[in-house]
């Protein structure tokens, strides 16, 4: 089966971003990442644990009328690495994107150092740095290794 | 100097602490000669925790350079108390100053104070996290004593949380010092002071007996283990027995042997060793008056 009839299994959408080959199990954590809780009216449709030949299993995220910017798009690589964004407009995909990991991401995460200043009342946001195994607090230094969704910032 | 602020001793590199420690060596060898260096320049002394050590040291240093300092006062009886952001008592100071010292108890309280202000700002301690000019004192007192050329460093105590340590571990990378680090396990270095360490290719190994390693040190850096950081008493005074020195112990150590350590002490280093030559801590604090009249100087253009 391929790609493409896998997503017909989750309704089309006319406008909006399909988010595929996101890692099995990763796609709530993909919706906390974007703000999305259900409470805004977006439209969306989640598919988890699909069969893929890349990944083995994968989930897939479908927001309608909505496209995702590139710093949210740079934020999801640190969960989905291998996540493909595909905007569709009228039911058409017009452009088909892989993430990457971006150098840094503010305002995304929050430190779990509880003794760190940006976890206080200061007009400054989060802003960890991405290495290759983690990020790190550009405050405080503390690493996230393996937990990054744990560590979401709620909006 | 290419640092406005001095936040972290990570930011340091090699020149730059060859040049702190060389001002700072011609500072001691004639204090007179600085005395009308800064005579207009007010630092502003904001310590959000009590450290009256640090906070005599840099006020010592900015009058023998001829300057004065403001000083917020205690937390209780300032606008901090009333809720007021850090971001805002900086940026309201820094318009009375002409360079600010924060000691703060949370990490990374000095990066994100320093985002808000143009004067130059010092970290003198943020919380577990760095304490930069404590390093330069640490590593001038380790070049007049043992040199950096082949140097072997023992840092024993509660790696975890002394940030002097993580900032001092880190500046010895700079030169290529060999690093032996001995605690108990639970107090051992954190996960990311390892990995810069690593990264910086940093000669480490780790022990938990002082004896494995000592009679090869050239110095021998003590830090206190803290009652607190266990969750019982006799934990605690089980591990940190084994964590003292006295005048006995460093009979297996080099003659030469340098003991320092940051300073207070509680018991980690017996009275007995304050009469031995290895004892340089009281000499190490006293360091601590030209290093920041080095530092001071450079930052408010001294090498101009
Ligand atoms: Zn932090």
């Amino acid at each position: 089966m391929s790609d493409n009839d896998q997503q017909l299994r989750v309704s089309k959408i006319r406008n909006g971003t399909v988010i595929d080959h996101i890692a099995g199990g990763q796609a709530l954590n993909v919706l906390a990442i974007l703000g999305i809780d259900g409470t805004s009216g977006d439209s969306v449709s989640v598919a988890m644990n699909m069969p893929s030949d890349r990944l083995g299993h994968k989930d897939v995220v479908k927001v309608e009328g909505r496209e995702l910017s590139q710093d949210e798009v740079d934020v999801l690589s640190l969960i989905a690495p291998a996540a493909t964004i595909n905007i569709i407009r009228d039911y058409d995909v017009v452009e088909k994107r892989r993430v990457e990991r971006p150098s840094v991401v503010e305002g995304v995460l929050e430190c779990p150092n509880h003794n760190c200043i940006t976890t206080e009342d200061e007009p400054v946001d989060s802003r960890f740095a991405v290495g290759d195994d983690g990020v790190r607090c550009e405050y405080c230094d503390t690493i996230i290794r393996d937990d990054l969704p744990a560590h979401i910032l709620a909006e | 100097m290419r640092h406005d602020h001095i936040i972290s001793a990570k930011q340091l590199s090699r020149g730059d602490i060859e040049t702190v420690l060389d001002h700072a060596a011609d500072i001691a060898a004639d204090p007179g000669a600085f005395a009308d260096r800064h005579t207009d320049t007010l630092l502003g002394m904001l310590f959000f925790e009590p450290s009256t050590r640090t906070k005599m040291s840099f006020t010592t240093a900015m009058k023998r350079l001829g300057g004065d300092i403001v000083d917020m006062g205690s937390v209780e009886s300032s606008s901090v108390k009333k809720g007021e952001s850090l971001a805002d008592t900086v940026r309201v100071v820094e318009g009375y100053t002409d360079a600010l010292v924060l000691r703060h108890p949370m990490e990374g309280s000095a990066k994100m104070a320093s985002e808000f202000v143009d004067v130059p700002l010092v970290n003198a301690g943020d919380g577990a996290g760095q304490h930069p000019t404590q390093t330069l004192l640490d590593l001038y007192t380790i070049r007049e004593n043992a040199g950096f050329d082949d140097l072997t460093i023992g840092i024993m105590g509660d790696l975890k949380y002394g940030r002097t340590v993580h900032s001092l571990a880190h500046a010895l990378t700079t030169v290529d010092a060999s690093q032996h680090f001995i605690s108990p396990e639970s107090l051992q270095l954190p996960r990311s002071v390892r990995y810069d360490l690593h990264e910086a290719g940093a000669g480490v190994r780790e022990h938990t007996d002082l004896g494995e390693i000592l009679p090869e040190l050239d110095v021998l850096y003590v830090t206190r283990i803290q009652a607190e950081r266990f969750p019982d008493e006799s934990e605690y005074r089980e591990v940190a027995g084994q964590y003292q020195i006295d005048a006995d112990t460093l009979a297996a150590a080099k003659d030469d042997l340098t003991v320092m350590h940051p300073l207070p002490r509680v018991d980690e280093i017996a009275h007995d060793v304050d009469e031995t030559t290895h004892a340089q801590y009281f000499q190490q604090a006293h360091n601590g008056v030209p290093v920041r009249m080095a530092l001071l100087d450079l930052m408010l253009g001294g090498d101009q």
